[in-house]
């Protein structure tokens, strides 16, 4: 026990300074034992041993003695152990501040931009990313925003010197903002904020059409001068892409699945889905995954239960939908940190805590189409994984004590625990 | 041909009134002599008194006999009006009739006005109490006529632009009169709004509070400036003071703005009639209370379109019971007594607005009663009562004429007299030939259809059962039928023409010239019985009854304070005895009446508590939620405005708080002014008017920033003080010196004697630096939206260089580097959880800011800023436990007992203890636990939110809207055609939000 200890403290002082320093590769085995484990998939061991080397998990049992040696141990007795929590439809280090126009990378001009790829925008650096870390988030699906087609997103994890070393799956998805059927007026000009039909619906939508023929017909000639965007929807008719499909209202939801099963698409996940709970049965034969909304948002009109935001994912679970959750939103960025926070609402609210647990690891990496390396914890997989003191999902227990990201031990140190620390020492010091 | 003759006949009629003292010289002076008789006439006199087979004599425009034993002058012509009745024209006061529309300024550009255009007037060009609506008026025919169809023969006009708008005019809608005689009064009302006129630019005031306090302010400056104690000239305020006499009134938007406007006619005792918005029926106690006289619009809402349930859907249920209770808005007001006219104003034709009155009696306005809203109320209000709005001798010879009741469906509208001069509405020599008809052409059957003959007929012809086109034509009883042979593209020639008795036989030509005979016989109709139920039914919707608020999830009847006593709880008490297990409250009478265990329940209701958490309502410090607007940004220091003016007491986020656990929020001003406004703090009590929902008895606050807002940094701005933090500081310095001398001279001024007084002149009252000077005097509290170190330092020093302290620095999310300051000071710092990197001045914002302050021995309290995370506080609460590891007793009192002690109300709310206001929540668990759910929310010993009632409401919710979708199907009719499904959205209010 002694020796654990001391290698311990070791790790710490090693590692503690670290900072937003990106740790070096694992070297050493490292065996986790005595936490709660949340595997990820619904399940849960307790008095758990789960070891790592090389970057893999190596070992996931109970902790009674039938592990293997590691060459160190990290007691964890009475408390949690996760897989690392991933962000889905996230923005993270696309924007830094958001009031500053020059640190504002999330949207690009124009209305069809399969080409547009988030990863190379995305900000390894960013002081926003690093304060996720001591919140059990460690890894996201960094998302352009805009356009009918704002372009492709990839799987970041959130230890990285840069962002070609941060991508866990490139390109992975591309995203079609579906058009409402209702427009609201402008009421900065005086206009009625009401909704009212949308007279343009058919043809924002035959502009989508048009742009998905025309490219599927261009794909159809090899000898023809390239042509960007078209050329980058290649991998999305090859079946290799996912198109995640953002949209919320039940019209919006059946019509733009239609349309994309007309094309043969299957890899179809929904994002935002606000009424998906009125079309669930529509879903289910479709087999659509989902990224729900957060519960922290208003309900969108004053006649829905005041908790609706909050219950809406357990109606999609009970139903037997995958479900992650959708970050985005107001302050998006800086709130993504309450991800695990957003999964103990909809906990709150009817989904079983595991389920909800899961809503944020297994599922999620389910829907990113990276389940074989990370989301949950199991041999094989990448070991992005984090002890909490308590549980996760309540902000109380929440306070993460160690965390990796493929076996590297990452440093919970931030731009503000930095100042806390600075602004309490100079308090202490003034005692 | 009709229009043309009468037009002939009108010029070769000399005009009867004859301008005595003008020359002529078109041929010989004639002076008018000639009486005229209206005989065997239903005359309603005045509304309720009716004299059957009357007589009404009229000469030069006015009445010079009513009654029955009515001896008629040789010199008269008599005009028999057997079965007719006769009413006094109608008055209206709400309208612009004639007056041309303002063009709109837009000098100026981006760059924000903040001068008024004129000089030698008041300081604001939304002030146009000088101005005049005579100087740009002109008689309009075409909206006389429209007029006059409604049965208004006189109308108020003025230009409906403006804060103060000036005067109005009065003119008789008398077409062919010379204005000498239908101007009746140049210069009748005088007219306000809260709305900015659109001939200035000027940026003050921005929102519907800047408005008030502007008409405030006005009138404290009219009464100074009358006193003699002004040193300047100012046209405008002089206009005030003459016109103080006029009557006056004020043009709201909506229900809310009527309360306002009552406020403020009250306060400055202005006796308003009042513009209403339709749904006064939902304010009947608050408005009769102010004792405003209204003028009340018929504009019903029309049945939405039924036919796509997914919009519909989208509809809420405040919007469908409009529609369900508006028709009962004259009535209800009447059964409550309140004093009102009615308007044309808000509806569109005098089609509406006639089927519109109807339908108001059908829904419960006395048809007495409505007739005087349209008679001797009005005329009354204009202060013309002995001129107009009555049948008598003397009065003007202003008279409608119908063939039935004014308010039987069947009536008609056949005339207008004005002045004694007929406006025919209805040509009463056409006949009416309306019906089915059948007739045979070469070997085939035609059968037509006829409508609307007496105004614009629709003809409908069927060749052999199937719709052909055709033309048709009616006019001086003549019909002309033209009925296309589509094989052949030629057309039969009809024509015949009607006697009393109807269609009588015609002639006509086929495609060769051929003489046809047209013999027509009637049929019996073959139209399908009407589905809907039109205004003539006898059939009526129910009028479903209102809620508290008249919203969605409002309640049946408003909340009651009850006896309840909460078994076997964990209570948080916030007070030496820390959380308490297993332990009972009571509650009397609102207030907490004993907290121990095994207490005696008695005829309390039991509540049991076990495995469940009980503690003080959350408050909540910085909220923006239940108020119609939020920033006066026209001025860099809006002091004089206050929220409490602008409390919306229907804000659905009120309810969604409760089912937060809140119980008490400060509704702050935004944060675009270093100095902004007064705040109100207010009680959750769902359902409750403006007044109830005001904490009783608490301290008066106001709004600072500073920073990035107030110097407008994220907008395109750049011509406003301060653009920097420099600047911000010295506003600060100007502001608090001014006071300071404002408050010294009326110190001094006070202290005189009633002898000095008179001998010197006295200050001006100013409501903003009244203000200031209370904060200076330790009377009113500041709480400072903040961010940075530097300038929450520079303004405690500016605090301490004038003697006070600064109360709160709300956001504050650099508090930490100066919390050392802080403490010193004595100032509290309320603060969000987490909240960062929105803006460049949150760069270094840290979630550790609260346990830092707090550990600094500052009073931390956690605001939510949004209407959606002050939904969650407790979560928000537990933040302060993760980070920096405060206890979860103290980050409990983040959001309850800290922000109470920052309100100055901690001696009634914040905590569970004997006596204090029982304002509690309980919870399923912990409540800071991420699973805790609030159960039950009260405020003063009544439920305003219980969470099991959620399920049911929402199934009321959907049976309420189904019964009026059904009810919309069945009498949609009733208001005439419908409307297609648009939901409207409640905007949500931050700090940066600008009006």
């Amino acid at each position: 026990m002694k020796k654990i200890y001391i290698i311990l403290t070791a790790l710490i002082t090693t590692f503690g300074t670290a900072q937003q320093t990106p740790a070096s590769k694992q070297t050493e085995s490292i065996l986790i034992v005595g936490a709660t484990a949340h595997i990820g998939n619904g399940t849960v061991i307790e008095n758990s041993a789960i070891g790592f080397s090389d970057g893999k998990i190596t070992f996931v049992g109970k902790y009674d003695g039938s592990q293997p040696a590691f060459d160190n141990v990290v007691v964890a007795q009475g408390q949690h152990l996760y897989p690392g929590f991933i962000a889905t439809n996230a923005t993270l280090g696309l924007v830094e501040i958001d009031a500053v126009r020059a640190t504002d990378d999330e949207d690009e001009i124009g209305a069809m931009l399969p080409h547009i790829r988030s990863a190379i925008a995305y900000n390894a650096e960013s002081k926003i990313v690093e304060s996720m870390r001591p919140n059990g988030i460690l890894a996201g699906q960094i998302v352009p925003r805009g356009g009918s087609i704002s372009g492709s997103s990839s799987v970041m994890q959130f230890d990285a010197w840069n962002w070609e070393d941060a991508i866990v799956k490139a390109d992975e998805g591309l995203h079609l903002n579906w058009p409402s059927p209702y427009t609201s007026g402008r009421w900065w000009l005086g206009e009625d904020p009401g909704l009212k039909t949308n007279k343009n619906y058919q043809k924002s939508i035959s502009d989508i059409k048009d742009f998905f023929d025309q490219a599927k017909a261009y794909l159809q000639d090899p000898n023809k001068p390239k042509h960007i965007p078209f050329h980058a929807m290649k991998p999305v008719f090859e079946g290799q892409k996912t198109v995640y499909l953002h949209a919320d209202d039940q019209i919006q939801i059946k019509d733009g699945i239609r349309f994309l099963k007309d094309y043969g698409l299957s890899k179809i996940v929904l994002v935002g889905g606000h009424e998906s709970v009125e079309v669930v049965e529509f879903l289910k034969d479709n087999n659509i995954a989902i990224i729900i909304s957060r519960p922290h948002r208003l309900p969108q009109s004053e006649d829905e239960d005041p908790k609706g935001t909050f219950r809406t994912a357990n109606t999609l679970i009970e139903a037997g939908l995958v479900v992650s959750i959708d970050v985005s939103g107001r302050m998006e960025r800086m709130y993504t940190r309450n991800l695990p926070f957003y999964a103990g609402s909809f906990a709150a609210y009817g989904v079983p805590r595991e389920k909800a647990v899961e809503m944020i690891t297994g599922a999620a990496a389910k829907i990113l189409g990276v389940a074989d390396r990370m989301g949950t914890l199991e041999v094989g997989k990448d070991a992005t994984l984090f002890v909490s003191e308590g549980d996760a999902l309540d902000m109380r227990t929440n306070i993460v004590k160690h965390a990796f990201i493929q076996g590297r031990r990452l440093s919970l140190e931030t731009h503000q625990t930095k100042l806390w620390k600075r602004y309490s020492d100079k308090y202490n010091g003034q005692k | 041909m009709k229009h043309t003759l009468q037009a002939l006949l009108l010029f070769v009629s000399p005009w009867v009134f004859g301008q005595t003292y003008f020359p002529t010289n078109e041929g010989v002076k004639t002076t008018s002599s000639i009486y005229q008789a209206f005989t065997n006439a239903t005359i309603h006199t005045v509304a309720g008194q009716k004299i059957e087979g009357a007589t009404l004599i009229e000469k030069n425009g006015v009445i010079t006999a009513v009654g029955t034993n009515v001896t008629i002058p040789k010199n008269a012509t008599v005009h028999d009006m057997k079965g007719k009745h006769l009413y006094p024209s109608f008055v209206e006061l709400q309208s612009s009739f004639g007056i041309a529309k303002p063009k709109a300024n837009r000098s100026g550009g981006r760059s924000a006005q903040y001068e008024p255009s004129r000089s030698g007037y008041y300081w604001n060009d939304h002030i146009l109490s000088d101005y005049n609506s005579l100087q740009d008026y002109q008689y309009d025919k075409k909206q006389a006529s429209e007029l006059r169809n409604s049965g208004f023969g006189v109308v108020n006009a003025h230009n409906a632009d403006g804060i103060h708008r000036g005067t109005s005019i009065v003119v008789s809608l008398q077409d062919d009169a010379p204005e000498s005689s239908r101007l009746l009064d140049a210069k009748a009302a005088e007219h306000f709004s809260f709305r900015k006129s659109i001939r200035s630019s000027q940026s003050y005031p921005s929102s519907v509070m800047g408005a008030m306090a502007l008409l405030r302010q006005l009138y404290h400056d009219a009464a100074w400036y009358k006193a003699g104690n002004a040193t300047s000239k100012d046209l405008a305020l002089e206009a005030v003071i003459e016109q103080n006499g006029l009557p006056k009134f004020f043009e709201a938007n909506n229900k809310l703005d009527v309360l306002r406007a009552a406020k403020i006619g009250r306060e400055m005792k202005l006796n308003l009639a009042i513009t209403a918005s339709g749904q006064e029926y939902e304010i009947l106690n608050d408005l009769k209370a102010t004792g405003a006289k209204l003028i009340v619009p018929l504009n019903f809402p029309k049945a939405y379109e039924t036919n796509d349930p997914l919009l519909l859907n989208k509809i809420s249920l405040r919007e469908l019971r409009l529609w369900n209770q508006a028709p009962s808005n004259p009535g209800q007001i009447a059964a409550a007594n309140i004093p009102f006219a009615l308007t044309s104003a808000g509806t569109k034709s005098s089609k509406e607005f006639l089927n519109n009155l109807k339908l108001a009696v059908k829904y419960g306005l006395n048809e007495n009663k409505a007739l005087e809203a349209l008679t001797a109320t009005p005329a009354k209000m204009l202060g013309m009562a002995n001129k107009i709005g009555a049948l008598k001798t003397g009065y003007y010879a202003n008279f409608i004429v119908t063939d039935a009741p004014l308010f039987e469906e069947k009536s008609k509208m056949t005339a207008h007299w004005v002045q004694g001069k007929e406006h025919v509405i209805v040509d009463e020599n056409l006949v009416d030939i309306d019906g089915d008809y059948t007739f045979n052409i070469q070997e085939s059957v035609y059968s037509m259809s006829i409508k609307n003959s007496t105004s614009k007929a629709q003809v409908t012809v069927k060749k052999d059962s199937t719709k052909v086109k055709s033309i048709a034509d009616y006019e001086n009883n003549n019909l002309r039928l033209l009925i296309e042979n589509k094989d052949t593209k030629t057309y039969l020639r009809l024509y015949t023409d009607a006697t009393k008795k109807g269609l009588v036989n015609g002639q006509g030509k086929d495609s060769e010239g051929n003489t046809i005979d047209w013999v027509l016989t009637t049929s019996e109709s073959d139209a399908p019985e009407e589905k809907q139920k039109d205004l003539g039914s006898a059939e009526k919707r129910t009028i479903l009854p209102i809620a508290y608020p008249n919203t969605g999830f409002g309640h049946t009847s408003l909340p009651k304070a009850k006896s309840v006593l909460y078994k076997n709880a964990t209570v948080w008490t916030n007070e030496d005895a820390g959380i308490l297990s297993n332990t009972d409250v009571l509650v009397s009478e609102g207030k907490i009446a004993a907290i121990g265990q095994n207490l005696a329940a008695g005829d309390a209701q039991i509540i049991d508590a076990t495995g469940k958490h009980l503690t003080s309502g959350i408050i909540d410090e910085h909220s923006h939620i239940a108020a119609s607007s939020i920033n006066e940004g026209g001025h860099n220091s809006s002091a004089e405005v206050s929220i409490e003016d602008v409390i919306d007491p229907d804000d659905i986020n009120i309810y969604r708080n409760l089912a937060g656990g809140v119980t008490t929020i400060q509704i702050l001003h935004g944060s675009a002014n270093p100095i902004g406004g007064r705040s109100a703090i207010i009680k959750l009590k769902w359902g409750e008017g403006i007044e109830n929902l005001k904490f009783s008895g608490a301290d008066p606050f106001i709004k600072f920033a500073l920073g990035e807002n107030v110097k407008q940094s994220n907008w395109s701005s750049f011509n406003r003080f301060p653009q920097t933090r420099m600047g911000v500081e010295q506003v600060f310095v100007d502001y608090f010196q001014r006071a300071k001398e404002y408050g010294e001279t009326w110190k001094k001024y006070n202290a005189l004697t009633p002898r000095q007084k008179a001998r010197q002149k006295q200050p001006r009252y100013d409501i903003e630096m009244q203000t200031l000077w209370e904060i200076l005097e330790g009377k009113r509290f500041i709480s400072c939206h903040s961010y940075v170190q530097s300038e929450i330092n520079m303004l405690m020093k500016v605090a301490d260089q004038f003697g006070f302290r600064v109360n709160t620095f709300t956001h504050i999310l650099e508090g930490y580097k100066v919390a050392d300051k802080m403490q010193e000071h004595g100032v509290g710092g309320s603060t969000f959880s987490d909240w960062w990197a929105y803006k460049y001045e949150v760069q270094d914002a840290i979630p550790y800011n609260g346990a830092i302050m707090h550990n600094a021995g500052v009073t931390v309290a956690f605001n939510s800023d949004d209407a959606e995370m002050s939904r969650r506080l407790n979560q928000e609460a537990a933040k302060a436990v993760k980070y920096g590891g405060v206890s979860e007793e103290d980050a409990w009192k983040f959001v309850t007992l800290n922000p109470a002690k920052l309100l100055h109300i901690d001696d009634q709310v914040g905590s569970v203890k004997v006596g204090k206001n029982a304002d509690l929540v309980l919870w399923s668990e912990h409540p800071m636990s991420i699973y805790a759910v609030a159960e039950k929310t009260m405020i003063d010993g009544a439920f305003y939110y219980e969470a099991d009632q959620v399920a049911s409401q929402l199934e009321a919710i959907e049976n309420e809207k189904e019964t009026i979708i059904q009810q919309m199907i069945q009498f949609g009719k009733e208001t005439g055609g419908t409307q297609t499904p648009q939901s409207s959205s409640k905007r949500l209010f931050f700090c940066e939000t600008l009006d």
